[in-house]
Order: structure tokens, then C-alpha cells, then sequence
């Protein structure tokens, strides 16, 4: 018992942790915001410790794995929530919702989407899973007198308690098939081929409840309404951590319990990815919003990361996390800048408000140029080698009618990537944007602009540890 | 000394090219002339070491390309060949370099001019020495695109930049056969090396070549591709048709490049490849039709021309065809001779057109002369000694070279050598004439342009010392090397460098010809002279009347035979169609309506249907979502996983 524990410690330590702010802040009221959310950030970054100072084990009768795939994940995850948190407090600030549940409520998520990672059997996939959308329901209503706000809370609430329902009766269906809910039972049991048609449905059900979380097509539709009404720094949350732990989950699911049906699943991985890529790329051509463009835009990253998967070896899964470490970085920063959109009268969320940006915060500019530029996938840049990994990996497992697709919607999406860079280098100025004084989103933003620069120069412990952690999945 | 003779010219060209600037004009000129002068002295040690002292060389410089069987070197080939060519290179590009300073004394752009003539004898030296057909090729692009410079030098013309597009492009038409020819001769003999190709010649001899379904001559096919290759530099019928328009160049350039040495590339490659063309006895008919053709052809255009520059160059184009009617009947050395004595008394001409022309401030047409003797009596007497030597009056260099030529056609006594005969005498008369008709139209009569006339001024001695030096040639040239060069010891002149095979007995015979032979060319010269007299100086109502009383003739030569209008025609004009359908049809249609245009257009409407599907409301996007696990279970179903 107390080795599970101990296995367990970073996800307990946050929860501890989070329940200490809470208390701490209900007594300190609002004006501890500040305090709390720094409090959460040095948790999180505890957090990292604790997660690399873990053993490989399994805990908690096998439903609880520590593994370094898990780790590599948590890692991401934990990175990606700090600095969601960093980022928003200008933001909040300015809204008039500076509330100190909102690190809090991130924390929680963190904790399910960690277990998510970790999920070594299916009751704990759904538990995780639930525990990480509730925060995030929550945090998408989070400016309760909003309209747009509320009903991008209500609109995840209720698709995502669908998607849920799915997962559950996939769930259910695997185990009445199968008759076990244990990852490596499910293996064993799975091993030989000749799988009852109830556990390849069940498979689906499963599939559709991640593919939601991970805003998929066609599971995708929520995510440009709630990327829009949400308010921005908890899109920019969204966009990264739970992005990271639902395609982490994803291939857990499918390459462990599931891994003996690969030439099954991988025919409607393949139309997903497909899908979310021919999606991502066109769709967000028409947008003028910017967060629906961001919103469009991860869909389509998720299927270039579902093309890894679909690749289902390790070489497949190393690509997938190369991209979600590099993922990460790109979207934290594109909403760095989104955040930096401010004008004396509100935010600004219309892409033509970025119009001559050079002209008038060349940095500023400089940065989303590297932004949109890695998104596209142009060498040198991060994104480039994000693409390259995955498509790799794709051609090595001989999809490459994947990999063409891959290609040419990464072509259409640079469209509308290029476009933005146009618009800031080349179009007559818009009215300047105000000046930023929140020193997180500077840090954030410059940190991952660097990184986005200059990963191609030192991307060795990123594609080691990617390696180690994809070795320990498919040994 | 030898790679100097070649390098020189390089060297001082890239000096003139790239710090033109930092040298100022007179360095530039300085640095030139100077390179050019010490090559054309080197040459003329050369000349005596190769031909007196008899020792032919090959400088190797380095392997060029090495892949597999093909290898090529660059090697310096100077045998006695080379070393005449060298000669009449040098020596006209120096006197050409020297009379450019005062020609071009007003353009702003000295050094400019003084690198594209240096760069331009360099290709040319490089082709004359050239030891393989690849490097030969390499001078032959070279001195094309010099050419093509020095055409378009005054590039704000639009004439002269129509002119040096139309010399590049005729010429690629030469060049594609020639390009071809060294092809095949690599597929025939595994070699471009000449030493290689030339000892095999022989035996390959009759062979041939299966192509598609034919069986074609070996020897024929590839001397013919070559002469190809000739034609176009040698502004051979049908491909002359550049050489008049590139007289929009500066006449310096005329002279040097147009007239005594580019032009003559093809006589030259001919003579070079007198080893492969005795093989190929078609070849060499079709050499002295077209050359004979030619001669005639370009005489009778000469006869109606205005402008001082296209009579020379018709002319050019007429003595051309001299040449090469020589080398088709197996008479290299005449050919060659005759090119020797032409590029003095050619360049003398042309220059001298030059010095009158500085005189009338750029005025070209003659009938804006006249009466210019007493004006400019040096340039007067200079183009007389040109003219003179060209007619082939007696004594003058042409008259040994012109005779030899139309008696080794006489002698050659087959069907082809009899038509070059006559076509030959028939040009000589021309000659003679349209040679006076400048002479008269320019020097006598009363003066059309008083304005011009008044002012016309004597050029000054750095453009009139190298015309004596050409004249010097022009008078000297023939009666010196007559004999050495196209005497009964004509073998002991040119060594190995020329062959000629057992049976083509001309190079004996032609000395023994009737004595009408010999004399009808002086007769024919004496003939044009007199009637040009009696047209121009006599009784100046004649030529108009001429021209009115046959008026189809006169437009017909007027027009050039209309060639122009052919091509126009017959290839621009249909390329220009076929271009623009492609262009608006094919490109801007097809191509960018499916590809750019389309796609973009594609990408568009998909995206404002995918945009649609966002109605945002959650039953739309709750059915999407079982419709798409639905569809996912329905597919297992159907295809039974």
C-alpha cells in the first residue's frame, strides 16, 4: 500500500497541494489570486521532480503505471499547465475575474489528466478522464457573466457528458466481450487475433470518446465554438496540456491493451487523422477570429500527431511525443501573443487587428512570425522537425498515402499561417496595440519563441527522452 | 608562349571587365591593346617556329572532364593550321583593339567595349587551338557570345538588341547540328579528341549508323551535322540571315568578329576536320553547293543595298560562300589561303567604311554621300587598296586567293565544281561591281549632305595607322604566300594539319588549268568595274532606270530574296502563334485554372462548405459525432473486420 502511494506520490502531492490552496484561499479571499497561482506554479514544478524521481512500476492492483512514457507525458503536461497558469493572470486581471480558483481548478485537471497518462486500467482511464474535463467545464464558463463564455461551458459540458457516456458504454462493451477492464488483461486476452466484433465496437465507442477530448474530427465540432468562448488564457490551456494527455492516452489505449488489433484500429485512425488534417487545414482558411483559427489549427496538429500513432511502432510513438514537446511550445506561444492583443478599449480576438504589427511592435510581430511559421512547418523551425518525425515514421510503416496527405494539407494549412505573417509584415498598419505589462506572458512568450527557434540546434534530450519513453511503451 | 598567345587576351578582359572602373578608359586601353598587341607578336614567333621551323605541338594544360570513356582535356593544338589562324586572329584583333580607341573615343563606355573585343579574341583563340570538339565547342559559344555582346553594345537600341537576339538564335540553330555532331562522333568513335577521331577516319569510312528504321552514313551524317554547325557562324544561305543586322554593332566590332575572324569559325572547322569531310563525299557536295550558292546569292543582294555596312557584310557573306565552295572541292589550303588574304583587305573595308562613317558623324546610308574624296583622302585611297584586293585585280592579295579558289573549281571537274564555277564568276563580277558602286556612291559625285559634307573631317592617326597596317596585308598578303601556301609544296606548309585524300587531285591540278580560267576572273573584275563606272559616274540615270524598268528584280534583291519574310513567315510567326496559344491556352488556361488558379479556387469553396457545417448548435455537432462513430461501426460491420 504504501508503494502505491509512493508511486503515486506527484499526482497526491498536487491534490494535497491543491486542496491547501483552496482552503488557503477561501480564508485569504480574492486578492490572494496572485499568491495562489505562483503557489501552483511551484507545486507544479514539485510536481516534476516528484514525477522524475519515479520507478517504472505498477500500482494499485494495475491500474495505476508509472512508466517513462507516462513521465515524459506528465512532464509535458505539467510544463504546459504552469505556464497556462503564468500566462493568465494579466488577462484575468483585466477581465475583472482574478478569482483564485482558477489555479486551482488547472491543478485539478493536471491531477486527472496525469492519472490519464498513468490510466492502467480502464475504470481509471474514465476516472482521470472526468476529473480533468470537469475542471475544464468549469474553467470554459469561468467568466460567468459572459454569454459567449457560459455557453462555450455549457456547449463542453454537454457534448463532452456524450462523449463521456460513449467512452463508458465502449468501456463496458470491451469488458463484456473481453471480460476484464485490466490493460494487461485486455492484452493477454486480445493477443491471439479473432476478435469478437463486441470488443471492436466497444473499440469505436472508446475511440470517440478520446478522439473528443482530443478534438478529432468528426468529434472535433465543439472545439471552435468553446476555443472562442472560452476566455483566452483557458483556451490556451485547452489547446496544450489536455492535448498532450488525450493523444498520450490514445496510444496507451491502443498500443497496450489494444495492440494486438493494430491492423484493425489503425483503418480508422488512419480516416480521423485523415480527417482532423483535411479539416484542420481548410477549414481555418475561412476563419476571422483568431482563437477558431488557433481552434482549426490543433485539430489539424492533432492528426499530423495521429498519423504517429497510426504508424503504431516505436518509432511512430517517439515522432508523437517529439510533436506534442514541440506542440506545446508553438500553441503556448501563438497565445502568448494573442494575449499581448490588447487595445485601451478590451482584447482583440479579429486576425485583422494583427495588420502591419511589424510596423508598429516589431518584436511582437518577430515572435508570431516564428510562431506561425513553426505551425507551418518551415525549416528550421521546431514545428518543421514536429512534422518530419511523425511523417517519417509514417513512410518507415509504409502509410504513405498518409503521409502525401500529410504534406498536402501541411501545404494548404501554410496558407493561412502565411497569411497572418503577410498581413503583420506587409498590410497597413491597424490601431497599435497597447503596450504589455504583464511580465508572465513576456517570459512565456519569449521563452517559447526561443525554444521554437532554436530547437533544431539542441533537440538531442527532447528526441532522447521521446526515445526512452517510446521503448518503454512498445518494448 | 603558346598558353600565352590564348590567355593573354583572358587575362587583360577580365581586367578591362571587372576593374574597368578603377583603370579609367585609358587603362582599360592600355591594358588590352597591350595584352592583344603582345599575343599577335607571340603569334607571329609562333608562325615561324610551327611553319618555317616546322614543329608542331600539343601544350597540355589539365584533364577537363574525366567520366568513364569520356575524357577530355584542355590542350593547345598548335600545328601549322593553328598557327595561321593565329595570325589573322592576333593581328586583326590588335589592329582592331588599337583603331577602337579612336572609334569609340566619344561612347561612354570604353572599358566595357575593350573587354567584350578581349574576351572575344580569347573564345577565338580557344577555338583555333582547340585540341577536341569539345573545346572547340567551348570557343565556338564563346565567340557567340561575344558576338552576341558586342552586337547588342549599344543595348539602348532596340534595333541593335533585336540584332543580337536574332545572331544568338540563328546561331542555335548551327550550333544544335553542330552540338549534334560531336555527339554522334563520340557514339562513332568513342573519342572527341581530334588525334583519335581523325586516325580513325578512315576506316570508318562507308560505315553507318542504324537509326530508327535507316541505315545512314556514318561519315556523311556527322560531316554534314558539323557543316551545320558552319553555316550558322559562316552565315551560309539559309542561315545567313543574321550577318547584316549584326552590322548594328560598333564597326570595329564588324571588322574583327563579322568579317575577318568569327565568320570564318566554319571555313576554319572544316579545314580542321579535312580528315573526316574526305570521307564523306556528300558532305563535301553539299559543302560546295551551298558555298557556291551562297557567293552568288549574297552578290546579287550586295548589288542593291544603301547602307554602306551591308554592302561590306554582304560581301562577307559572298566571300564565304568562296571559301567553303573551295574546301567542298578538297581545296582546304586555298580556302584557308583565301581566308588569310580576306580578313586584311575584309577588315581594311570595313574599317576604312568606318573611318568614313566616323567622318559623316554616324551616317551610314551612302546615299547621304558623296563627293567625300577630297574630304578624307587617306580613308579614300585606303578603301580603294580594300576594294582592289577584293575585286581580285592583279597583284592585290585577292587576286591570288580569288583565282585559286574558282580554279580549283574548274579543276575539281566534276557537276558541283562547275556550278561553283560559274556561280563564282558570276559573283566575281558583282563583286566588282557593288565594290565600286560603294566606292562611287561615297567617294565621287556631288555631295547629298551638305550639313555632313561640310564638317566631315579626316580620322585621326590612331584609326589610320592600323588601317595601313591591314593595307600593308591586303597588298602583301597574296603575292607572299601564294606560293607557300597553295604551291605544288603546299604539304610542306601545312604538314598533317590539312589532309587531303589520294584521289582529290585538285590541290595538283588546279595550276594547270586553260589559260581562260585563269584569266576570267580578272576579266569578270574588270568588268564589274567598268559597268559600275559607267552607272555611277557616266550616266547616273541608269541605275533608277534599272530599277524602274525591273522593278519585281529590284524589290526581290532589295528585300534580300525575301528570306527574312520567309522566316517570318514560315517558323516566327507560327512559333509566335503556337507560343501565345500555349501561353494563354495551355498555361494561362490549363495550367494555372487547374493548378494554382484551381487549386486555390478549390481550397476556397471547401472551405466556405466546411466553415458551414459549424452551425453551432450542440444537437448539429451531437449528431456528427454518432453519425461519425455510426459510420466507424458500420465499417467494421461491412467489411467483417
Amino acid at each position: 500500500m504504501i508503494a502505491d502511494i509512493a508511486l503515486a506520490l506527484p499526482e497526491i502531492f498536487l491534490a494535497v497541494a491543491a486542496m491547501v490552496l483552496l482552503v488557503f484561499g477561501v480564508y485569504a479571499g480574492e486578492k490572494s489570486t496572485r499568491f495562489v497561482a505562483t503557489a501552483a506554479i511551484v507545486a507544479l514544478a514539485a510536481a516534476i521532480v516528484l514525477v522524475l524521481g519515479r520507478q517504472a512500476a505498477t500500482g494499485f492492483g494495475g491500474m495505476f503505471v508509472v512508466d517513462a512514457f507516462g513521465s515524459f507525458a506528465k512532464i509535458l503536461i505539467l510544463v504546459g499547465t504552469g505556464l497556462a497558469i503564468a500566462m493568465s493572470l494579466g488577462y484575468l486581471r483585466d477581465q475583472g475575474i482574478e478569482r483564485f480558483e482558477f489555479p486551482v481548478l488547472l491543478m485539478l485537471s493536471t491531477i486527472g489528466m496525469m492519472i490519464m497518462v498513468s490510466a492502467g486500467d480502464l475504470i481509471a482511464l474514465y476516472l482521470g478522464l472526468e476529473l480533468q474535463s470537469l475542471a475544464i467545464y468549469v474553467c470554459a464558463a469561468f467568466k460567468r457573466d459572459s454569454t459567449r463564455s457560459t455557453e462555450a461551458g455549457l456547449k463542453y459540458f454537454v457534448l463532452g457528458a456524450l462523449s463521456s457516456g460513449m467512452l463508458l458504454y465502449g468501456a463496458s462493451l470491451v469488458y463484456g466481450f473481453a471480460g476484464t477492464t485490466s490493460f494487461a488483461g485486455l492484452a493477454q486476452v486480445l493477443q491471439g487475433g479473432g476478435t469478437p466484433i463486441g470488443v471492436l465496437v466497444g473499440l469505436v465507442f472508446i475511440a470517440a470518446g478520446i478522439a473528443f477530448k482530443c478534438s478529432a474530427a468528426p468529434f472535433h465540432m465543439w472545439t471552435p465554438d468553446v476555443y472562442e468562448g472560452a476566455p483566452t488564457p483557458v483556451t490556451s490551456f485547452m489547446a496544450a496540456a489536455p492535448k498532450v494527455a488525450a493523444i498520450a492516452l490514445f496510444m496507451r489505449v491502443f498500443l497496450v491493451p489494444f495492440g494486438g488489433m493494430v491492423e484493425e484500429w489503425r483503418q480508422i485512425i488512419v480516416v480521423i487523422a485523415v480527417l482532423s488534417m483535411v479539416l484542420g487545414a481548410f477549414a481555418a482558411i475561412g476563419q476571422s477570429n483568431i482563437k477558431r483559427l488557433m481552434a482549426y489549427s490543433s485539430i489539424g496538429h492533432v492528426g499530423y500527431a495521429l498519423i504517429g500513432l497510426a504508424a503504431a511502432n516505436q518509432e511512430g510513438v517517439r515522432g508523437v511525443l517529439i510533436y506534442l514537446a514541440i506542440y506545446l511550445a508553438m500553441n503556448v506561444g501563438t497565445f502568448g501573443v494573442i494575449l499581448c492583443m490588447r487595445r485601451a478599449t478590451g482584447y482583440s480576438e479579429e486576425i485583422s487587428d494583427l495588420a502591419g504589427l511589424a510596423r508598429t511592435r516589431p518584436g511582437l510581430a518577430a515572435a508570431m512570425a516564428v510562431f506561425m511559421f513553426s505551425l507551418a512547418g518551415v525549416p528550421p523551425l521546431a514545428g518543421f522537425f514536429g512534422k518530419f518525425y511523425v511523417f517519417m515514421a509514417a513512410v518507415n510503416a509504409g502509410l504513405y498515402v498518409l503521409a502525401v496527405i500529410g504534406v498536402v494539407t501541411s501545404v494548404v494549412g501554410a496558407y493561412y499561417y502565411l497569411r497572418i505573417v503577410k498581413l503583420m509584415y506587409f498590410d497597413a498598419p491597424a490601431e497599435p496595440f497597447a503596450a504589455n505589462t504583464d511580465r508572465g506572458v513576456g517570459v512565456v512568450t519569449v521563452a517559447a519563441g526561443l525554444f521554437t527557434l532554436f530547437f533544431f540546434v539542441y533537440p538531442a534530450p527532447i528526441v532522447a527522452g521521446a526515445q526512452i519513453a517510446a521503448r518503454a511503451l512498445l518494448p | 608562349m603558346y598558353a600565352a598567345i590564348v590567355f593573354l587576351p583572358l587575362i587583360a578582359a577580365i581586367v578591362a571587365g571587372l576593374f574597368g572602373r578603377f583603370l579609367g578608359d585609358r587603362g582599360s586601353q592600355i591594358v588590352t591593346c597591350g595584352a592583344v598587341i603582345t599575343s599577335a607578336l607571340l603569334s607571329i614567333v609562333a608562325f615561324f617556329k610551327v611553319v618555317i621551323g616546322h614543329q608542331p605541338t600539343t601544350v597540355m594544360l589539365f584533364d577537363w572532364i574525366v567520366a568513364g570513356d569520356l575524357q577530355i582535356a584542355w590542350a593547345l593544338r598548335i600545328d601549322q593550321l593553328t598557327s595561321v589562324m593565329l595570325i589573322v586572329v592576333n593581328v586583326v584583333s590588335a589592329v582592331v583593339h588599337v583603331y577602337s580607341v579612336g572609334y569609340m573615343a566619344e561612347d561612354p563606355h570604353k572599358p566595357r567595349f575593350m573587354a567584350y573585343l578581349s574576351l572575344f579574341t580569347f573564345a577565338m583563340l580557344m577555338l583555333v587551338t582547340a585540341d577536341n570538339f569539345v573545346q572547340m565547342y567551348f570557343g565556338w559559344e564563346g565567340v557567340g557570345l561575344a558576338s552576341y555582346l558586342l552586337i547588342g553594345f549599344w543595348y539602348e537600341r532596340p534595333s541593335a538588341n533585336a540584332a543580337a537576339i536574332k545572331a544568338f538564335v540563328v546561331n542555335r540553330v548551327g550550333d544544335f547540328g553542330f552540338a549534334l555532331g560531336i555527339f554522334g562522333v563520340y557514339l562513332a568513335f568513342g573519342s572527341v579528341d581530334f588525334a583519335t577521331v581523325f586516325k580513325a577516319s578512315p576506316d570508318m569510312a562507308g560505315k553507318t549508323f542504324h537509326f530508327l528504321s535507316w541505315d545512314v552514313d556514318i561519315m556523311n551524317t556527322l560531316c554534314l551535322l558539323l557543316f551545320l554547325g558552319a553555316m550558322g557562324k559562316s552565315a551560309q544561305v539559309p542561315l545567313h540571315t543574321w550577318l547584316p543586322d549584326a552590322m548594328e554593332g560598333p564597326t570595329p566590332v564588324s571588322a574583327l568578329i563579322h568579317a575577318a575572324t568569327m565568320v570564318t569559325a566554319g571555313v576554319f572547322m572544316v579545314a580542321r576536320c579535312s580528315p573526316m569531310f574526305e570521307m564523306a563525299p556528300f558532305a563535301l557536295n553539299v559543302v560546295a553547293a551551298v558555298g557556291a550558292f551562297t557567293a552568288f546569292f549574297a552578290a546579287t543582294i550586295g548589288l542593291v543595298q544603301n547602307d554602306i555596312k551591308r554592302v561590306i557584310a554582304y560581301s562577307t557573306c559572298s566571300q564565304l560562300g568562296y571559301m567553303f565552295f573551295a574546301a567542298g572541292v578538297s581545296a582546304y589550303p586555298v580556302a584557308i589561303f583565301h581566308l588569310f588574304t580576306h580578313a586584311f583587305f575584309k577588315a581594311l573595308l570595313f574599317l576604312g567604311a568606318g573611318s568614313v562613317i566616323h567622318a559623316m558623324h554616324h551616317e551610314q546610308d551612302m546615299r547621304h554621300m558623296g563627293g567625300l574624296w577630297s574630304k578624307i583622302r587617306q580613308t579614300y585611297v585606303l578603301m580603294w587598296i580594300g576594294s582592289l584586293a577584293l575585286a581580285g585585280v592583279p597583284f592585290f592579295a585577292g587576286y591570288y586567293s580569288k583565282d585559286a579558289i574558282l580554279e580549283s573549281a574548274f579543276a575539281a571537274n566534276s557537276g558541283v565544281g562547275d556550278f561553283a564555277f560559274a556561280m563564282g564568276l558570276a559573283a566575281a563580277v558583282l563583286t566588282a561591281f557593288y565594290s565600286w558602286r560603294l566606292i562611287f556612291m561615297t567617294f565621287h559625285g556631288h555631295p547629298h549632305d551638305h550639313h555632313h559634307f561640310e564638317a566631315a573631317h579626316e580620322s585621326p592617326p590612331v584609326m589610320l595607322i592600323p588601317l595601313y597596317v591591314l593595307a600593308a596585308g591586303a597588298v602583301l598578303a597574296g603575292i607572299v604566300f601564294a606560293g607557300m601556301m597553295t604551291g605544288h609544296h603546299w604539304q610542306e606548309f601545312w604538314g598533317s594539319s590539312i589532309y587531303v585524300a589520294e584521289n582529290h587531285k585538285v590541290m595538283a591540278t588546279f595550276h594547270d588549268v586553260p589559260l581562260w580560267v585563269k584569266l576570267a576572273p580578272v576579266a569578270a573584275g574588270v568588268l564589274g568595274i567598268a559597268v559600275a563606272y559607267w552607272m555611277y559616274i557616266r550616266d547616273r540615270r541608269v541605275p533608277a532606270g534599272l530599277a524602274a524598268r525591273n522593278e519585281p528584280l529590284y524589290r526581290f534583291l532589295l528585300n534580300k530574296w525575301y528570306f527574312d519574310e520567309l522566316y517570318d513567315w514560315a517558323l516566327v510567326r507560327p512559333a509566335m502563334r503556337l507560343g501565345r496559344l500555349l501561353w494563354k491556352g495551355g498555361d494561362g488556361r490549363v495550367i494555372d485554372g487547374l493548378g494554382p488558379d484551381g487549386v486555390s479556387a478549390t481550397v476556397i469553396r471547401v472551405t466556405r462548405r466546411v466553415v458551414l457545417l459549424q452551425t453551432g448548435y450542440v444537437y448539429h455537432y451531437a449528431f456528427a459525432m454518432l453519425i461519425g462513430v455510426a459510420a466507424f461501426v458500420t465499417w467494421y460491420f461491412a467489411v467483417g473486420h
